[in-house]
């Protein structure tokens, strides 16, 4: 039982890391009806500023290099941000309710941002050092500890989760944001620059991935396919989520998580997989448009 | 006569608002007619819900003594109900006449497509079609060419050669001018020969021409029906839909 | 008179392209006497690629149904294949990754694999019947855009997570190589080579021929209208969700086909030609040769092939950079890829003649 225990948190961290990277998929899809094949990347790249901060506090004094960490969760966001501020300022723009041309386009942004990162950092995985306060675990019974690192990120994830939510429902921004999603014409009309709202929301959906990627760094070493092997996972949760509703991505990173990790317990993991693939395939014969959905009247969408 | 098209308690409702509350209507054969009322009455979803475009939460549409409440839109179609949409759609990476081509088939199957080609009588129906809305010298472009009413123009032909039972049109002058209003006032008549005709219209002086009996929606239910005169001097029409100039905007 | 020009234009341009298909296929023909056989093989596994994009594009091209994971499709057809290649090799005995896994006898499934025909049926049956459930359970509830082209992603991943894992059954990352002979010939054989070859380009023209047939009829023109409103088709009364299992079917199954006809010649399928990264670099193929073109798709395959081993036999590197833009590129500035642009060409110099001659 206490493996099981284990593997479920175990499960459930990786799954609020797919939420989180999720998260800005969800939103700038269901604001632009653009998919993000490079939304993986930005992973990436919040793992390699990561990285660098590390680098850099490596030859500071000792007794600081534990606080890294501290500034790199910011650090990766703003980085990630700021890409994605570029990029949708160069392609992205260009390819509103155009959704499958903007899967081939960000695809081809995604190789070359994986090449630019090989480039750059060379083809071998790096490692990340974790600071010393996140070593060891949270010891529940003998024999059942649950590491401080998946912990913290589970709580990494919840906070930014909740700031989301404030932004989101709570803010002018917000409004602002869910405006554009629901009726971009009455939003323009009504004197909202959708153009500016475009552009920061896919930012900050960017950042939030970088803040993924940095959590990423907690468990496992990292290189320029890092995004990849995250992506299809995270597309699951959106569609099994839903498009434009944070509740859904939330729902979905859960489910995903949980049901690939039981499924692994108790098969293994290739079959996982596939069992993972045919109830979300069950699922959408019970609800095409995923769990939460905003509901449309338009002809042809 | 016998209603071609009898709607029973229907109510459509999204996420708990009720777009359609509890119509019930019968149309008759040969009839022209008219869905009117302010923006948001639930004239469009009615249409959408007695050609399957929403599946209604509850009562029925019956066509023909059919009950087909829960077919699918292309089965409703082939019983014989047409529907054109108010932005107008036709294929616009094809001709005129391909266009028309598509519509024209009976046998919308597979199997027909890839192996049946068109019967001497579809060609030449298609080419009536054509010369009726005006169309033939144009048949070979595409409809990125056409102007909005002939766009218009060519899905009512698109409709005629689907020759349905029952039509229905939404808002099919709008965006036109008086001269284009009128001819497609007297293509409707001509189609009514042989047609039962549903319009969904907000140009009060084309209901009076050509309505044969007209129904008012007011936020999902019948507010009244009967002769246009009977619906004009009705003081509840007049309050919520009439006097509000409704009929020059929207 | 315009009219009639308008008409003409139409039959010119599909008169135009049977002209490109017959040069290609004439330079293919013609190719041995020119090219080593190290570049004629090579030659073979393009037009393998070129015969599945013709499917890929009747599907993404005239339907618009983006497909991410036709490597799948593909890749069953190829282990279909080279199931046979491999019991051919084995000779009655255990196939070498079998006996490595342990396993003591041929498991049943793998059995009939020893008949060529029924290897070469397989091949095309086995991904259309895959197709057919995928396409059933996702288009009749309407599942369609990019919902469908993330399952369809997801399709790619999960397969070669199961094919990796599967490893007695399927031979696991290396996949199955090691071929020694096809119906008796050595694949070693110069000459058995030159057959596959020209039995490629035999099955490209076939393919091509066919497919040119299928959307010149009604049929075309439904996937077209699919394309771009499909509900407006369902209001024509025809039930698009047929339409769209039928298509993707056909193009899974000529996918399979392709990966037949690339297994004896390459001698190796692995999972790795199943993913992700393989199935979406299909797509650019038909996206620059050019979408809803069946020629354009054949260019594009053949050409794109021809870069990327040109160009990343030597500068490895440049390829990502290369492949990464050119899918920009093409999306943002060329959306009808070369054919596209052919096309725009050739009518701005036919008007311009049409203006001196005035």
């Amino acid at each position: 039982m206490g493996t099981y225990i284990l593997q479920i948190f175990n499960g459930i961290s990786v799954s609020s890391i797919l939420m989180l990277a999720a998260l800005g998929l969800a939103i700038t899809f269901g604001l632009m009806k653009v998919i993000n094949m490079a939304h993986g990347e930005f992973i990436m790249i919040g793992a390699y500023v990561t990285y660098l901060v590390q680098n850099l506090f490596i030859h500071l004094d000792k007794s600081l290099f534990g606080l890294y960490f501290v500034l790199a969760i910011p650090a990766s966001f703003v980085v990630a941000a700021f890409i994605g501020f570029v990029l949708e300022g160069t392609v992205i723009r260009h390819l509103y309710n155009r959704p499958l041309d903007s899967i081939l386009a960000t695809w081809g942004v995604s190789l070359v941002l994986q090449q630019l990162a090989r480039s750059i950092f060379g083809a071998p995985n790096v490692d990340v050092k974790s600071p010393g306060w996140l070593e060891g675990g949270l010891v529940l019974h003998q024999g059942l500890q649950l590491p401080y690192k998946r912990l913290f990120i589970i709580a990494l994830v919840i906070t930014c989760i909740l700031g989301m939510f404030v932004l989101l429902y709570k803010s002018k921004t917000g409004r602002r944001i869910r405006a554009v999603m629901q009726n971009r014409e009455m939003a323009e009309s009504m004197g909202i620059n959708t153009r500016r709202v475009d552009a920061y929301t896919f930012a900050i959906g960017s950042g939030l991935a970088g803040i993924a990627g940095c959590a990423l760094t907690l468990l496992g070493s990292i290189g320029s396919t890092l995004g990849t092997n995250y992506i299809v996972d995270t597309f699951m949760v959106v569609v099994l989520g839903g498009v434009g509703k944070l509740i859904g991505t939330v729902a979905g990173g859960l489910f995903i998580g949980t049901a690939n990790t039981t499924l692994e317990f108790y098969t293994n993991t290739s079959l996982a997989k596939v069992l993972v693939f045919l109830l979300i395939i069950t699922f959408l014969q019970w609800r095409p448009k995923g769990l939460f959905n905003i509901s449309s009247r338009s002809l042809d969408e | 006569m016998e209603s071609i098209l009898q709607i029973d308690n229907l109510t459509v409702s999204f996420d708990g608002f009720k777009a359609v509350n509890n119509v019930n209507t019968g149309i008759k054969k040969g009839e022209i007619r008219f869905f009117i009322g302010p923006n948001g009455a639930g004239k469009t979803t009615l249409l959408d819900a007695i050609c399957g475009r929403v599946k209604p939460q509850s009562g029925q549409v019956k066509f023909l003594d059919r009950e087909v409440t829960r077919y699918a839109e292309h089965e409703i179609v082939n019983v014989g109900i047409g529907r054109k949409f108010q932005v107008p759609s036709v294929f616009t990476n094809m001709t005129v006449y391909e266009n028309m081509e598509l519509a024209v088939v009976k046998d919308r199957s597979l199997y027909s497509s890839l192996f049946q080609r068109l019967k001497k009588e579809q060609i030449e129906r298609i080419e009536d079609i054509l010369v009726t809305i005006g169309l033939y010298e144009k048949r070979y472009n595409t409809p990125t060419a056409l102007s909005h009413g002939e766009k218009q123009w060519l899905e009512i032909g698109m409709l005629l050669a689907q020759e349905p039972k029952l039509m229905l049109l939404d808002e099919p002058v709008a965006g036109m001018g008086r001269a284009e209003t009128d001819k497609t006032g007297e293509l409707l008549k001509k189609i009514a020969q042989t047609c039962t005709i549903v319009v969904v219209e907000h140009d009060m002086e084309f209901v009076r021409d050509y309505a044969s009996k007209v129904t008012v929606l007011h936020e999902g239910a019948i507010l009244d029906e009967g002769s246009v005169y009977d619906v004009q001097n009705n003081q509840k029409v007049i309050d919520v839909y009439l006097g509000r100039g409704g009929e020059r905007d929207a | 008179m315009i009219l009639c020009s308008m008409f003409d234009a139409r039959s010119l341009e599909n008169s135009k392209e049977k002209l490109v298909f017959s040069v290609i296929i004439l330079g293919l023909v013609l190719a041995p006497l020119f090219l080593s056989d190290f570049r004629i093989n090579l030659l073979g596994k393009f037009i393998a690629y070129a015969i599945l994009a013709i499917g890929l594009d009747l599907i993404w091209g005239f339907t618009g149904i983006l497909s991410l994971g036709h490597g799948v499709f593909f890749g069953l057809g190829a282990y279909c294949m080279a199931m046979y290649l491999k019991l051919e090799a084995a000779n009655g005995k255990l196939p070498d990754f079998m006996s490595w896994s342990g396993l003591e006898g041929l498991p049943w499934f793998w059995k009939p694999f020893s008949n060529s025909i029924f290897a070469l049926v397989m091949a095309i049956l086995v991904p259309s019947i895959l197709a057919f459930f995928i396409g059933f359970l996702t288009f009749k509830n309407r599942i369609r855009g990019v919902y469908f082209s993330i399952l369809s992603q997801a399709l790619a991943i999960i397969f070669v997570t199961l094919f990796i894992g599967q490893q007695a059954y399927t031979g696991g990352t290396n996949g199955l190589t090691n071929y020694k002979s096809i119906l008796g010939s050595a694949l070693s054989n110069g000459s058995t080579k030159l057959v596959l070859y020209y039995i490629s380009i035999g099955i490209l023209v076939l393919v091509y021929v066919f497919c040119s047939v299928l959307v010149k009829r009604r049929l075309g023109r439904i996937l077209v209208a699919i394309r771009d409103g499909e509900n407006r088709v369902r209001f024509s009364g025809y039930n698009p969700t047929t339409y769209k299992i039928f298509v993707y079917c056909l193009s899974a199954g000529i996918a399979g086909l392709a990966g037949a006809i690339f297994v004896p010649q390459v001698g190796i399928i692995s999972p790795a030609e199943m993913g992700i990264v393989p199935s979406i670099e299909m797509i650019i193929w038909v996206a620059i040769g050019g979408r809803g073109t069946l020629i354009g798709a054949v260019i594009g395959a053949i050409l794109v092939n021809a870069l990327k081993s040109g160009i990343s036999e030597s500068f490895p590197d440049v390829w990502s950079y290369f492949i990464g833009l050119a899918f920009i590129f093409i999306v943002l500035f060329m959306p009808n890829g070369i054919v596209g642009l052919a096309k725009k060409i050739t009518r701005k110099v036919s008007k311009q003649a049409l203006h001196t001659n005035h």
